[in-house]
């Protein structure tokens, strides 16, 4: 669905991404771990057209969408939830969902409410601003918005940040849910423990240049990858 | 269930009372029945208002852009009418000095085409300039736009043959009823409701809240910061046009860039982002700086004259009061919030509208 052929991004004269490749298979999910600065949120960007690459080739569905406009990426199927979730924080709840149907011209109301089912609690809270939810809540209103436009990938940028363990469980549960629902995710994760484990395939980014990739479940039992990111667990 | 249609209807009937009453007191005023000349110029003046505060409201408060250029429009608005308006037979009388531009000087519209023309004007005007202007960001926007103003006002100073320069142009049809005023007032801020609850006023307020999450939607940045500066513009050239045929007269001095100021004043007092709130504003401002008047004036209380009280001494008070604001009531009146009346009631009944419900983590 999404191929990534040598990507190339700069900020300025500085180089974030430095030529990486990678592939998301359609209905899978596929996470890019890595450190602060490793230019995971960069390469996120650079898909959903919110930065311009150098070169390289980001195809989805097979045409090249590199340099394409945020506005036309969206529109073709690609859908990205900022890190720090980024809802509309003055906008109520029903407002910020209704916004993420921006683009769409028919009718929402079948949305709204699969949004509603996903996730109750929204329901309950649709006329409340979106400011006065709770963080874990706000992280279910940004995939609640991003579902809004009836992506074909959604990407996520760091959903577990800054959540109490027990609603970052609940968020992975949710993104499986919607993988299951038949749309595809790439996942970026500081969180390389949970995001492995619900990816099917995952790759590691360092330095703008991925050092790795494998199934989800390889990369877990992986040394590198256990003292690196999931911090040394041998003895 | 029961009490929320008992609400509605509630509702519907008070606002029917309103109307009416709305409607008696405009027309006994109208017909000369209560009030006076002086009383129907503030009202009418505060209509204006009323009108370039939403518009302003529409730019600042909703799509979060600050531009100060509003002064700049209405005198865009105004001069159309002046130009437009004033009777082929008088035109020689005003341009004594320097001769109208004879195409000008054969073109007599009326008073609504010539309404309509100077909103259309300062919106392309807005354009023009909004193109290049809007892509910068918060106080870089505001010293940009303040200067177009400024340019604007510049301009007609000088291109005499148009404007009749510094002299301005005197003579300009007035209007018989408060009706021009207060109709043309409550169709364009119900356009602009209409506007701000469009899914195109759902992304100004986007756009507001988040330029990044909102482009992420497919919020066309640019596309609807320039339609709201375009539209905010209309809405100041209509203001201003309906100043011109208030005042009779205009001349590039009424649009001076501290004009602007009033309006900032007044949604700050409002509400950034509540349109009932900056139609109270509108009106309890204008008041209030007819009313503050006496400052202006010498004073001398028990035989002794007190010194501060001479002419600029209400602007002062004014700048204090909005200092004040500032400091205490940084969210105004109504804040981001529509007057209701369930509003009222719950004002009235001490239920103060609950705040923040944050129960944190309420998620599993």
């Amino acid at each position: 669905m999404l191929k990534i052929n040598d990507l190339h991004v700069n900020y300025g004269g500085i180089s974030a991404v430095k030529g990486i490749s990678m592939h998301v298979p359609e209905k899978s999910i596929v996470t890019l771990i890595g450190a602060n600065g490793a230019g995971k949120s960069t390469t996120l960007k650079a898909i959903a057209g919110l930065v311009k690459a150098r070169n390289g080739e980001i195809l989805f569905q097979g045409e090249n969408i590199l340099g394409k406009d945020a506005i036309d990426i969206v529109a073709r199927g690609v859908t990205m939830i900022p890190e720090g979730r980024k809802v509309f924080v003055n906008l109520s709840v029903l407002e910020n969902l209704k916004v993420g149907a921006y683009l769409r011209k028919d009718n929402i109301e079948d949305d709204i409410k699969r949004v509603y089912d996903l996730f109750p609690i929204l329901k309950q809270r649709a006329w409340q601003l979106a400011g006065t939810l709770s963080g874990g809540e706000q992280q279910m209103l940004a995939v609640g918005r991003a579902l809004m436009a009836r992506p074909k990938l959604i990407m996520m940028d760091e959903p577990s940040l800054g959540l109490a363990p027990l609603i970052v469980n609940a968020i992975f549960d949710i993104i499986k849910e919607i993988n299951k629902q038949g749309t595809t995710i790439l996942l970026i994760e500081q969180n390389a423990n949970k995001a492995l484990k619900v990816a099917d395939y995952g790759y590691v980014l360092e330095t703008g240049r991925i050092t790795m990739e494998g199934k989800g479940m390889d990369l877990l039992k992986n040394e590198k990858i256990i003292e690196a990111y999931l911090g040394s667990s041998k003895k | 269930m029961m009490n929320k249609i008992n609400n509605k209807k509630t509702s519907l009937y008070l606002n029917i009372l309103l109307i009416v009453i709305f409607a008696a007191v405009i027309t006994l005023l109208d017909t000369n029945v209560i009030g006076d000349a002086y009383v129907r110029r503030i009202l009418n003046l505060s209509a204006i208002y009323a009108i370039v505060s939403v518009s302003m409201n529409l730019v600042n408060g909703f799509t979060g852009l600050f531009s100060l250029g509003q002064a700049g429009f209405m005198a865009i608005g105004a001069y159309s009418v002046a130009i437009f308006t004033v009777p082929l037979a008088e035109r020689a009388k005003i341009f004594y000095i320097t001769p109208q531009n004879p195409v000008l000087a054969q073109i007599e519209l009326p008073f609504v085409a010539a309404l309509l023309l100077g909103g259309f004007l300062a919106a392309l005007v807005a354009i023009m300039i909004g193109v290049p202007v809007l892509r910068l960001k918060s106080d870089y926007l505001a010293i940009a736009t303040l200067g177009f103003s400024e340019i604007i006002r510049i301009v007609f100073t000088n291109i005499k043959s148009i404007t009749n320069g510094a002299l301005g142009i005197k003579n300009i049809p007035t209007m018989p009823t408060m009706w021009v005023f207060f109709g043309i007032a409550i169709i364009s801020i119900g356009f602009m409701r209409l506007l701000i609850t469009s899914s195109y006023g759902r992304a100004f307020k986007a756009i507001r809240e988040d330029e990044v999450a909102a482009e992420a939607m497919g919020i066309n940045l640019f596309k609807h910061k320039v339609m709201s500066f375009s539209i905010g513009a209309f809405f100041a050239g209509i203001g201003g046009g309906l100043l011109a045929t208030l005042f009779a007269t205009v001349d590039p001095n009424q649009f001076y860039f501290p004009v602007t100021y009033n309006f900032l004043l007044i949604i700050v007092l409002g509400g950034m982002g509540s349109i009932s709130g900056t139609i109270i504003a509108s009106f309890v401002v204008t008041a209030g700086l007819e009313i503050l008047r006496f400052f202006d004036e010498p004073l001398t209380l028990f035989g002794i004259s007190i010194p501060l009280f001479r002419p600029g001494l209400r602007m002062v008070i004014f700048s204090i009061l909005l200092m004040l604001l500032v400091l205490f009531f940084r969210n105004g009146l109504l804040g981001q919030k529509e007057l209701s009346w369930k509003l009222i009631i719950d004002l009235l009944s001490g239920k103060l509208p609950r705040k923040k419900t944050g129960e944190g983590g309420g998620v599993q």
